[in-house]
């Protein structure tokens, strides 16, 4: 469970998404605070279209697509 | 050794104890309550055990289940309605391999039927009684002595063939007074089955289930389980004879009909009948190679049970048509006398000409 | 470097659900597992997976686990909890499994206040079977066995488990949760924690009602079948703690 964020400057945060995992639900690109995921175009080896990370610098590791991904098929890692 | 009086209901409970049955679950129902009454008295109060009086034999038979998946030793009792309850219950045991006791004390049937004995609860017993390809070791008392020794037995091989093992006995067994003698103490500190589900710590975690996906893997967990069969057919297979020798006429029955028979049997004899009995002890697995030995020599056969023709199919079976078999039977709760049935022991001799 | 601030729980075995996109029981499996990480219970813990969806339980909780028929889990635990008292047991049963066939085993396990942990979860539906109604189908709603929707004069009303089992004496702990949203989630977390920690501290019978999303036979995508548990599911099963004596202090 992610801790409380610090209050001032911002975090820079990453989060890895195993693709062969996504079932396509769209859960965390639904609640991401930052509009940092998004749906790929290409399949993955089940047909689903997986979540993928854009690396643009906003996401602050706040986890919540961890905690919403059914599959826990996400990692988060924050500065 | 000290011979105690005990009715048999009782006598079933103490020998339980002593066999180490560390929980027991419940509820009451005649002919048994006597069972489950000791329990609560003698079961509960001791260290590390554990008596149960459950909302139905459904969840009775459950709760032996959760006590036999982390090793205890496990009963539960119950007569004819409430045994058809279990059923369900009774299936998972056999499916997972899991040791389990369960005491039928027979009453009239079917439906609610009547609380006085019966015998009519065979088929269900012996035929593995809920869904699926399975059998029970049944073991048939006659006596309140042999409800105590049969119960240590029962726990003994529950445990040694990781088993469910049915008690089969009935209304009258139960509530009568006989003197009994016990062969064993109880242990001080109830037992934990090796291999039991204690938790995972320290290996990595298991599961009991019978569910699969895969019907070949369910296949084989039925042959493996008739390969268990097998053997304890070899090995545990029981029976008594009484006055076998010379006799022309040879009655099976088993529990308190075998008493009854016993009692017409020596009516018979000092009339110059040469009868005898063949009892089986386990009902499953059935002694069917010891009657076909017999059938070599004695050609004529009369089961007698308190029911309407139940182990009467398992001797046809056994005898295939190298003897002959007639039956004499009371269902619902009927209890016949010795005199009624040496009548038709001799009717019968008389009829078939038998010298 | 970069500190890890969500992963994978280690009592979650490494395998792929069978479960929808989107289902409820990949969430509450997942919160079980980070809870007994966190409390440090995989070594004593006996888990008891109903029939329904999660069957399949044993392949993704890697503690010890034993299956058993439809509806009698409360009373298994029961064996289980009286025969080895320092187990740390759980149930973990759909609402066909605690609320039609087994009410009597779970109203009678509570009653006796045994010390078991169950987890509830409740989307409305049976699941595995193809989408039945449940005792917790909402009315109107519309299932296979239900097609013109659940009627109240035919088909009787939604059953509020939670609300029933917390009126009885044996009871420590019971709280509706959801597990449709980030806060909510977090929420289930915590009271299944609690709902184990009741048990750790022998003080009777604790229940976790789980609010679970269906999208599948709710005919509905993911995000549809969250928002409706908030939408509709807590006007008929509301949130919240229904009965919690580790609050009051001094003798239960």
């Amino acid at each position: 469970m992610p801790d409380k964020q610090p209050a001032l400057k911002s975090v820079k945060g990453k989060i890895v998404i195993s693709g062969a995992l996504c079932k396509e639900c769209g859960l965390c690109i639904h609640f991401c605070p930052k509009n940092v995921i998004v749906q790929s175009n290409r399949l993955n080896a089940a047909g689903y279209q997986s979540a993928e990370f854009k690396d643009n610098g906003d996401c602050t590791g706040c986890a919540v697509c961890a905690i919403v991904c059914p599959e826990v098929a996400i990692e988060v890692y924050r500065d | 050794m000290t011979k105690v009086l005990m009715d048999g209901n009782s006598a079933i409970g103490e020998a339980a104890i002593r066999a180490g049955c560390q929980c027991y679950f419940g509820y009451p129902i005649t002919p048994q309550n006597e069972l489950t009454e000791y329990m609560a008295t003698h079961l509960s109060r001791r260290k590390g055990c554990s008596f149960v009086q459950a909302e139905s034999e459904i969840a009775a038979i459950n709760m032996v289940y959760g006590a036999s998946v982390v090793g205890a030793r496990t009963m539960t009792s119950s007569s004819s309605p409430g045994i058809s309850l279990k059923q369900e219950g009774i299936s998972y045991l056999a499916a997972c391999e899991l040791p389990a006791v369960i005491v039928n004390m027979q009453r009239g049937g079917p439906g609610l039927g009547s609380i006085s004995a019966a015998q009519s609860d065979y088929f269900q017993a012996t035929r593995g009684g809920g869904h699926g390809d399975y059998r029970t070791i049944v073991l048939g008392p006659s006596s309140v002595q042999e409800l105590a020794d049969l119960t240590m037995r029962a726990f003994d091989l529950a445990e040694k063939y990781k088993i469910p093992v049915i008690i089969l006995g009935d209304g009258v067994l139960g509530q009568m007074k006989e003197p009994v003698e016990f062969s064993r103490e109880a242990p001080a500190v109830p037992s934990v089955r090796e291999g039991a589900l204690r938790g995972c710590g320290g290996h990595p975690s298991r599961i009991v289930k019978t569910f699969t996906s895969n019907p070949a893997e369910l296949e084989e967990i039925n042959w493996s389980l008739f390969r268990r069969y097998a053997l304890i057919k070899k090995e545990e297979t029981t029976y008594e004879t009484f006055m076998l020798d010379d006799a022309r006429l040879v009655v099976v029955a088993y529990g308190i009909a075998a008493r009854i028979a016993k009692g017409a049997i020596k009516n018979v004899r000092a009339e110059g009948l040469k009868v005898g009995l063949m009892r089986p002890i386990t009902l499953w697995p059935f002694p069917d190679e010891p009657l076909r030995e017999m059938a070599k020599q004695v050609k004529q056969y009369l089961v007698f049970e308190m029911n309407m023709g139940q182990m009467l199919e398992d001797v046809q079976l056994a005898l295939s048509g190298q003897g002959e078999t007639a039956f004499y039977g009371r269902p619902g709760g009927v209890v016949p006398t010795p005199s009624e049935v040496a009548r038709v022991i001799s009717r019968l001799y008389y009829q078939k000409g038998l010298k | 470097m970069m500190k890890t601030v969500y992963t994978h729980p280690k009592s979650l075995k490494k395998a792929v659900f069978h479960y929808c996109p989107g289902c409820g029981h990949s969430i509450a499996h997942r919160l079980i597992c980070e809870v007994i990480d966190e409390m440090g219970l995989r070594d004593k813990v006996i888990g008891i997976p109903p029939p329904g969806c999660s069957v399949f339980a044993y392949n993704y909780f890697d503690v010890d686990m034993a299956e058993c028929a439809h509806g009698r889990g409360a009373a298994v635990a029961t064996g289980i909890k009286r025969a080895f008292p320092g187990s740390v047991v759980f149930t973990y049963q759909g609402d066909g499994d605690l609320a039609a066939i087994g009410t009597a085993e779970t109203i009678h396990a509570a009653n006796r206040g045994e010390n078991v942990t169950t987890i509830f979860i409740n989307n409305a539906v049976y699941g595995m079977t193809g989408g039945q109604m449940a005792p917790t189908t909402l009315h109107g709603m519309k299932t296979t066995t239900s097609p013109y929707g659940r009627d109240r004069l035919l088909e009787g009303h939604p059953i509020r488990m939670s609300e029933i089992l917390a009126m009885l004496d044996g009871v420590a702990y019971i709280e509706r949760v959801a597990v449709n949203s980030p806060a909510n989630i977090r929420k289930a977390k915590k009271a299944i924690a609690k709902a184990f920690q009741v048990q750790l501290d022998g003080r009777g019978f604790a229940m976790v009602e789980i609010l679970s999303p269906c999208p599948t036979n709710w005919r509905m995508t993911p995000v549809k079948a969250w928002e409706w548990v908030d939408e509709e599911m807590t006007e008929i099963f509301p949130l919240g703690v229904f009965k919690d004596i580790t609050e009051k202090k001094g003798a239960d």
